[in-house]
């Protein structure tokens, strides 16, 4: 523990660095290079202090660590209140990661309004950090749809040709939702008369109203995950997106949809997460063949990564909904894992886009020749994204698949199938841009990865690989607050079925009321 | 020890991958070359010690892998008979062909990387195949097919390469599927994915049912039956075997390793692996037992038409993985294996020899351009011989032994489908020895079929390609002799033994039961007995007292595998198989001459038998010839419409419907966001930011009239 409020911290950092680049002054030249080294700076420190965060916090403890708790919307008992538990901090972790290389990764990239850029990503930072570690809904509700803020921005600016139609999608996708949630959170807390987390996590909510809210809820995440059907906004997002816009959304907001089930689905709602267990392995197991088979015929690389994102992500809420540890963690394991791996992958495409300024796989072919450091580490990157043990993907595909497998055989084995499908498109896509027919002069004489891009990617890979041989890592950190998140769970599903609760249920509506 | 024979291709394999450019060509060979040979060196100790001189089984464990919940796996290395075969196996053909590759590969310009690609399958298969539990198993399954994909493609500047090295992996993740939901299917029946684990409830196990997909299926036939799916698709069994001919598309050193000697067969290991569990599921030993006998029996029609001469040891490969098969399908799991170990010998020999020839020939690999080459190539020419006579099960070649004893097993089962894969087998071996010496015919006799320019260059490959192969060579003439006795047994007093319990057969049914529980209890304290032996050899060897004591070792087939495969004693064919009619004994071989015999009619006396044979019975080749259709259906029904389903999902599911209704539905809505667009970047953000803002004001008003309504503290 420590003994200053290091959340808070890292949630303000990247802002403090907007105040100071804000106050940059000189030609653009000038102000364009000193924001990109305060950008990275701040980042950077965000991260050193993310780390200094993970080695004190407790592992063994399921109980929310670093908190810090004051007033804030007083009359209304709305706090400020935030902590992180094993299920939270790696996302933290992740996103402090992550965002350090998106600064670097558009270094020289990002050649207009750098400023803005730098800008629009630290709040992102800034927002994403606060999404994870805020324990107050409305805390949480205010970062949570705050990030679409700067993201739309940086596809709206800094995207490609369709840019206005992509960032339109994905605000009227994302806004649905969040209008939904947000009507959600009013009605919770009318119910229960307060927004903070761990409180909710105790209330019983009657079922009834249970089944609206959960679904007002589902409608946002499901939106953010995405779920089939409300995923056709991501692969147009992904396409019109810079590249560290890719790896952001791709790393990092794609995760926040699945926090949300487990901070609010299922411990908040249990019996109506219960109740739509099914619906939501449906949804799950035609995300994961529907997409898989739709990522098979695409031309364009970041679209067939898009797709396999959803499908992917499919896999973390089949494994949520499971309510198993092997399930949850799995899931929880697969999101971190997907971040790592779709992040890189996103980041090997901005290393060709960049050099050729084309996302058309047919433009490529047999670079392995004059990139045979980018054909190894996109190789990598890709037996990840397939799922070979060994690498991350690996661990959270199987224990998803094995928690799956205890609840419904039936639904383990189609969602399985979505192995053998990511196998096929990844394969497809390596064999046509990597190997295949050697047609494309200008691909051809495409230089090897540099310096800066081989030391954005080798830690990537590395870390890859070594949460696929060790994935204790991450996962002893999460067992206890997951064991504790189903335990509660599990409770919760028997104290309703239990007639004797009946009672117990009444008095606490006329609580609520009072 | 088990961590040299295992984990030195692994380092050999990083150093050659990462520096493999400082280093050079040179550089690497030696690393991995010495690191592989070190390893077999390795293994070959680790087999006297644990195989050949009654050493204990035991396991090193490594690290903590997975664990969540209450699944929890280790990396481990787990050493018994079962492995240690294995190893020796892989290592000493994987050393072999290292060697090998040194002159094979000597005018191709990515000699390092080959190596190194070559050195990690090594030690996946080794991971594979010391694995403790199935998790640990599979990363060696996948890791394989990995290394197989990588090599494969090798060359891939060819696209027919590319195109097998992908549907190689793919074709194999169709087994992983199967492998996977059966290791899931054990973790929910089991609670554990650790073999003793497993082995030690499989009798409680017995009857126990669970639902699988929506249907309650008897757990045990369903485990056995979805990890038999894993080894068809690695060992390329009926079903899914495609891929295997089209992975001759690699140099042949890989064919020779992976295809041939170690890779296929790890379907082979995992159901003997296995064994405790497959004994207690006889309805999916019987699906094995009437795969593996289709598999012989049509792997070896097709081998009779093809011309490639990799492709031709390619289908006998298949065929011989099939006689594997249902040698483990009638619980004759020592003669699977022993099998599997002569097999890798002459079957590697082969491979290796037509590389020889193909380096001869200027890279030709069809038959139909060869021919008139022995005397040019003489020693090339009398290796193949060996590996042919090993492989049509000709005395004294290792293949004789071990076909034999397989067909005698599958015979000695007496069930109809012990009887089905008998005759499967012997029309199996009747082809074999026809194509075989089709193939050294076609190869070496008869007039010279290529151009002057490649017969002029034909020559004897260097010594550092034949080194390997007379090793391989004494492989396949001596392995079956000198291992009979060990992997399974022989008809000495325990076959009378046998013939007394035939008679008892009954009443020690009725006992079994309790009998293996007794046992287990047995077994449970000898391991109990073999660690506190572990600890104190290991107190010895501090001592320097290197030598443990062992009791008076017997060599018998019970105290080589010492328990690391498991057979009931109702169920025990090997020990069956000894006593059975001499016809059945003697018709293998007299098939496999007559199929000798017949190649020669056809390929040396009489030249226009085959085109005669062919038209007069042109459906029949037409369907072998064409391998029975199986990639043509398959691409049609199942690649064709994975990419149609892709396109109409994309097109209509995406696009016209969710996108249709959904953004882009309402055209008003369009127009008004064109509006909204052209101010793009000046305004809409800025109401995005706007509305949120309102919508917090909104909440908060919102709040601050319910909190005063219901007299709250505002």
């Amino acid at each position: 523990m420590v003994d200053f409020p290091v959340l808070s911290l890292m949630t303000f950092l990247p802002i403090a660095g907007v105040l100071i680049i804000l106050a940059i002054r000189g030609d653009e030249e000038v102000v364009a290079q000193n924001t990109k080294h305060m950008a990275l700076y701040s980042s950077l420190f965000t991260f050193a202090f993310a780390l200094f965060m993970y080695t004190r916090f407790d592992g063994t403890s399921a109980e929310f660590q670093f908190v810090e708790q004051s007033s804030w919307l007083k009359p209304l008992g709305i706090n400020y209140h935030m902590g992180v538990d094993g299920i939270s901090i790696f996302f933290v972790l992740l996103s402090s990661f992550l965002t350090p290389i998106c600064i670097l990764s558009a270094w020289d990239v990002v050649k207009t309004r750098v400023k803005e850029f730098m800008i629009a990503f630290l709040v992102l930072e800034s927002f994403m950090i606060g999404t994870f570690v805020a324990l107050d809904a409305v805390l949480f509700y205010v970062f949570f749809e705050g990030v679409l803020i700067p993201m739309f921005l940086i596809i709206g600016v800094w995207g490609g040709k369709r840019r206005v139609y992509s960032a339109y999608k994905f605000f009227l996708f994302t806004l649905l939702g969040s209008v939904l949630m947000l009507v959600g959170l009013l009605a919770l807390y009318s119910e229960t008369g307060t927004t903070d987390i761990p409180t909710l996590m105790e209330s019983n909510i009657p079922i009834g109203l249970q089944y609206w809210l959960w679904l007002a809820f589902f409608a946002s995440f499901a939106v953010k995950m995405p779920m089939w059907p409300v995923h056709t906004w991501l692969p147009d997002a992904h396409v019109e997106a810079p590249t560290a816009g890719s790896v952001i959304l791709a790393g990092v907001l794609l995760k926040m949809g699945g926090y949300g089930f487990l901070r609010f689905s299922l411990p908040v709602f249990p019996d109506a997460s219960a109740f739509f267990t099914d619906f939501v392995f449906w949804l799950s197991v035609i995300a994961i063949v529907y997409t898989s088979l739709v990522a098979l015929v695409q031309e364009d690389m970041k679209k067939l990564i898009a797709y396999s994102s959803v499908a992917h992500m499919g896999f973390v809420t089949l494994g949520l909904f499971t309510a198993t540890s092997q399930g949850i963690e799995g899931g929880i394991f697969q999101m971190i894992s997907h971040g790592l791996i779709s992040g890189a992958l996103f980041l090997s495409v901005g290393v060709v886009y960049d050099r050729l300024h084309t996302r058309e796989i047919s433009r490529y072919g047999g670079i392995v020749k004059n990139m045979p450091k980018y054909a190894t580490v996109f190789m990598i990157l890709m037996l990840g994204s397939v799922g070979l043990p060994g690498t991350s993907g690996f661990v959270g595909e199987f224990l998803v698949l094995l928690g799956a497998f205890q609840v419904d055989t039936t639904i383990a084995a189609l969602a399985a199938t979505g192995v053998i499908l990511g196998a096929a498109y990844m394969l497809l896509l390596y064999r046509r841009v990597i190997f295949g027919p050697r047609v494309n002069d200008d691909a051809l004489s495409m230089p090897d990865l540099n310096a800066r891009e081989l030391g954005l990617l080798v830690p990537l890979v590395l870390l890859i690989i070594w949460l696929g041989v060790f994935p204790g890592t991450v996962m002893d950190k999460i067992s206890p607050s997951v064991d504790k998140l189903i335990s509660n769970y599990n409770e919760r599903l028997e104290l309703n079925v239990d007639p004797a609760a009946g009672p117990a249920l009444i008095e606490y509506e006329e609580e609520g009321t009072q | 020890m088990e961590l040299l024979a295992v984990f030195l291709p692994l380092v050999a394999f990083l150093i050659a991958g990462l520096f493999g450019k400082q280093m050079g060509d040179k550089g690497c060979q030696f690393v991995t070359c010495s690191a592989v040979i070190v390893a077999a060196l390795a293994s070959i100790s680790l087999f006297f010690d644990v195989a050949y001189g009654g050493g204990p089984a035991y396991t090193t464990l490594l690290a903590d892998w997975i664990s969540s919940g209450d699944f929890s796996v280790k990396w481990a290395l787990r050493i018994d008979t079962l492995s240690v075969v294995m190893m020796c196996v892989i290592n000493i053909v994987s050393a072999c062909v290292h060697v090998y590759s040194i002159g094979y590969m000597s005018h191709d310009d990515a000699k390092g990387r080959f190596m190194a690609y070559l050195s990690l399958f090594t030690f996946a298969m080794l991971m594979l195949v010391t694995s403790d539990n199935l998790l640990q198993l599979f990363f060696g399954w996948e890791g394989v097919g990995l290394a197989s994909y990588l090599l494969i493609g090798f060359w891939n500047h060819k696209e027919t390469a590319n195109a097998a090295a992908q549907k190689a992996f793919i074709v194999n993740r169709v087994g992983d599927f199967g492998l996977a939901l059966g290791m899931m299917a054990i973790f929910v029946i089991f609670g554990s994915i650790q073999f003793d684990e497993i082995f030690q409830q499989v009798p409680e196990m017995q009857q126990s049912y669970f639902s699988f997909l929506g249907m309650e299926a008897h757990a045990l036939t369903v485990i056995g039956l979805l990890l038999f799916i894993g080894a068809i698709g690695k060992s390329a069994q009926l079903g899914l075997h495609t891929w295997l001919p089209d992975a001759m598309e690699g140099p042949t050193p890989v064919s020779a390793l992976i295809h041939a000697a170690t890779m296929v067969t790890a379907g082979v290991f995992l159901v003997a692996r296995m064994s405790p569990l497959y004994e207690y599921a006889p309805d999916a030993l019987m699906v094995v037992t009437v795969v593996g006998a289709t598999t012989a029996f049509v792997a070896a029609t097709i081998g009779l038409t093809q011309f490639d001469i990799k492709r031709v040891i390619a289908y006998s490969t298949m065929s011989q993985l099939g006689y594997m098969f249902f040698a483990l399908g009638v619980s004759a799991y020592g003669a699977a294996m022993f099998h599997l170990m002569t097999h890798a010998f002459f079957k590697a020999l082969l491979f290796l020899g037509a590389g020889s020839v193909i380096h001869a020939m200027s890279d030709e690999q069809d038959m139909r351009k060869m021919g008139g080459i022995w005397k040019k190539i003489p020693l090339t020419y009398g290796l193949m011989w060996i590996g042919s006579l090993a492989l049509a099960g000709i005395p004294p070649f290792a293949g004789f032994f071990s076909k034999d004893i397989v067909l005698e097993a599958a015979w000695a089962d007496g069930t109809w489908f012990g009887h089905y894969a008998y005759y499967m087998g012997i029309a199996a071996a009747f082809m074999t020895a026809f194509y075989s010496w089709r193939l050294l015919l076609m190869t070496f006799h008869g007039e010279p079929r290529a151009s002057a320019k490649v017969m002029s260059h034909v020559h004897e490959s260097p010594g550092v390609m034949l080194g390997p192969l007379v090793i391989l060579a004494a492989g396949a003439l001596l392995s079956g002799l000198v291992f009979y006795q060990g992997f399974v047994g022989s008809a000495g007093h325990h076959g009378e033994e046998s013939h007394v319990e035939e008679q008892i057969e009954h009443a020690e049914q009725v006992l079994h039961e309790e009998a293996h529980e007794v046992n287990e209890e047995v077994s449970e304290a000898i391991h109990i007995r073999d660690e506190g032996a572990e600890v104190i050899h290991a107190a010895e060897d501090e001592h320097g007292e290197g030598e443990h004591t062992v009791e008076e070792f017997v060599l018998s087939k019970e105290t080589f595998w010492n328990d690391s495969i498991q057979v009931l004693a109702a169920n025990d064919t090997v020990e069956a198989a000894h006593n059975v009619p001499k016809w059945v004994k003697y018709l293998p071989l007299v098939v496999g001459l007559l199929g000798i015999g017949l190649a020669y009619i056809f390929y040396m006396f009489r030249p226009n038998a085959p085109a005669v044979t062919v038209t007069s019975f042109k459906e029949l080749h037409t369907l072998f010839y064409n391998k029975w259709f199986f990639d043509e259906i398959y691409h049609k029904l199942f690649t064709r419409t994975a990419f149609l389903l892709g396109l109409f999902f994309w097109k209509y599911g995406d696009k016209k419907i969710i996108d249709g209704y959904g953004p882009d539905g309402s055209a008003s809505l369009t127009n008004k966001i064109a509006g909204i667009m052209s101010r793009f970047q000046s305004g809409y953000v800025y109401q995005y930011a706007f509305m949120m803002m309102i919508a917090v004001i909104g909440l908060v008003s919102w709040f601050v009239f319910k909190g005063s309504s219901t007299g709250g503290t505002f």
